[in-house]
């Protein structure tokens, strides 16, 4: 029999989050610090207005790019919020299945086989495989702890090739929490337009900023919004996961593109899960905060009790993740994750499993109870002892 | 920081002042100085529990009344509001708007025992003019607590 599969694809490595995802679901009592999603369940408003949706019916199909309601609703939303310049609802939006489909769709919208995408990591796992099935070629750029794992212009200018297409651009940063200040995004902008390239940012955690640092799009500079197509969903920021909504906002004739694919892969997002994050949009701005401020006490939270053990920890000031750096104690991330699995019995995931640069460094998510993180960072302190 | 503080140990009073000082990025002594100030201050007025009383072996029976009174000159509702909620099984008393003037909620062992509070001490105030009694028959949520077994944490366990 002939191989029937795609060289292209085979050749793709599953994320390294699948391995310990393994060896976790076998330990029924540990406590996970591992997960990339909230603990909240979804505002019960938005649920209910689930439930209203499927009681009355609307169980159909929705348009290509969306309901018109929940559009407008994003339209406003990226005003009031970002400041961004009002996008048309009727051409400059799309709703997706999750941000991950934006990102794919991005892709494959813009790249032409051989262009290069500039993917700077630590990031989360789609970004470098979605450009692979695009045909891009991808440039990794190592962000530095030094830096607070913020991206320079000299470590973009460095990466630079004419054959540079687009700029993924993810922050607030899964795994590092790691944020960028509209200066820090100034600099990044100018380098973009210079060359002449395009920005993907992924912006889901854009709700999730603490203390002085507020989200800022590189889509509300000036010059960019031609040339930057914003990715945001409910899933962190109303904890909807499940519900699998996302949404991409940009330049016309980039959107239409992405219609298209999106038209013929997957029609239109879930009906139901539509209706409910119109509720989320006009009604949760207060459950959203409430969400936040416990976030922001888990995080100080960690960073105090990290710091007692006199591990190196850069302050994150976005997402809910903390990134500590493990290299003293002499094991990779993947042996100082697996040995605290396996004696101590809490998860945390390695920093390789979003990049090799994430050697020497852990993610660990705040999006678990108190007395989780309590009891996490006692057994930390404990296993670090024994190293 | 007062309404940080608050906020904090409204939902969990018995959170350890160290992690709750981690928490707000301030010091312990600053966060115990805080507390004991608003204790002064009768801002924090009492620290509570609450308690499904249906898993012990205790009966409890509990009743919310509606109460018709005439305001004394002078004096206003306060005097008789304060007659009312000395008694001890009374364990909430809020003046309200609209067709009754006051919700007692009532705590007592029997059913009995609440009838006859409202028959003998409530019923026969001056200021009284009408009572209408009801019973609780489950209680589904207290004080932004819902009583029912803790939900699991369905989520998988690690995820990018």
């Amino acid at each position: 029999m002939r191989n029937p599969l795609s060289d292209k694809v085979v050749e793709i490595q599953p994320s390294g989050i699948r391995k310990f995802f393994d060896i976790v679901s076998e330990m029924k009592d540990a406590i996970s610090l591992g997960v990339g999603e909230p603990d909240f369940d979804t505002p019960w408003r938005i649920r209910e207005e689930g439930i209203y949706t499927l009681e009355k019916g609307k169980t159909y199909y929705t348009s290509n790019s969306g309901l018109m309601e929940l559009r407008k609703q994003i339209s406003e939303y990226l005003v009031r919020r970002y400041g961004l310049d009002r996008y048309d609802p009727a051409s400059e939006i799309l709703i997706t299945v999750g941000g991950s489909e934006a990102i794919d769709l991005a892709f494959r919208a813009m790249i032409n086989p051989g262009e290069e995408v500039i993917i700077p990591q630590p990031c989360y796992v789609s970004y470098l495989p979605c450009a692979v099935l695009a045909d891009a070629v991808p440039v990794t750029i190592n962000l530095q702890e030094k830096n607070d794992f913020r991206l320079t212009p000299e470590e973009l200018e460095a990466v630079i090739t004419p054959k540079t297409k687009i700029l993924v651009l993810a922050f607030p940063n899964n795994p590092t929490g790691a944020v960028m200040t509209k200066e820090d995004l100034e600099k990044i902008a100018k380098v973009v337009i210079e060359h002449d390239i395009f920005v993907v940012s992924d912006e889901i955690y854009s709700e999730l900023t603490y203390g002085n640092a507020k989200h800022c799009s590189i889509a509300s500079l000036p010059g960019m919004r031609e040339r930057t197509i914003v990715i945001n969903g409910f899933s962190k920021s109303h904890a909807m996961t499940g519900w699998r909504l996302g949404y991409a906002c940009g330049p016309e004739n980039i959107i239409r593109q992405m219609i298209k694919i999106h038209q013929f892969a997957i029609m239109c997002a879930p009906t139901n899960s539509q209706y409910a994050a119109v509720e989320a949009l006009k009604n949760c701005e207060e459950e959203v905060e409430k969400m936040t401020v416990e976030y922001d006490q888990r995080r100080r939270f960690l960073l105090t009790r990290l710091r007692e053990m006199d591990i190196q920890v850069f302050e994150p000031f976005g997402a809910f993740y903390i990134f500590p750096n493990i290299s003293r104690f002499g094991l990779t991330s993947d042996e100082f994750a697996t040995r605290f699995l396996k004696e101590y019995k809490v998860a945390v995931v390695p920093g390789t499993a979003f990049g090799d640069c994430g050697e020497g460094f852990v993610r660990m998510s705040y999006a678990s109870s108190l007395a989780n993180l309590k009891e996490a960072m006692e057994r930390m302190e404990q296993f670090i002892k024994t190293l | 920081m007062r309404e940080a503080i608050l906020t904090a140990i409204e939902k969990n009073s018995r959170i350890d002042i160290a992690d709750l000082a981690a928490m707000l990025g301030a010091s312990e002594v600053d966060v115990a100085n805080e507390i004991a100030e608003m204790e002064k201050e009768h801002i924090i007025c009492g620290y509570h529990t609450i308690i499904n009383w249906d898993k012990t072996g205790d009966e409890k029976v509990s009743a919310l009344i509606e109460v018709k009174v005439t305001p004394q000159r002078g004096m206003g509702f306060d005097a008789i509001a304060e007659r009312i909620y000395n008694f001890s099984e009374v364990t909430s008393l809020y003046l309200m708007s609209g067709g009754f003037d006051f919700t007692v909620f009532i705590e007592g062992k029997t059913m009995k025992s609440v009838a006859k509070f409202v028959a003998e001490k409530l019923s026969p105030m001056e200021a009284v003019l009408s009572c209408s009694t009801h019973f609780v028959l489950k209680k589904y949520k207290d004080h932004g607590t819902a009583i029912e077994e803790e939900k699991l944490d369905e989520r998988m366990q690690v995820s990018p």
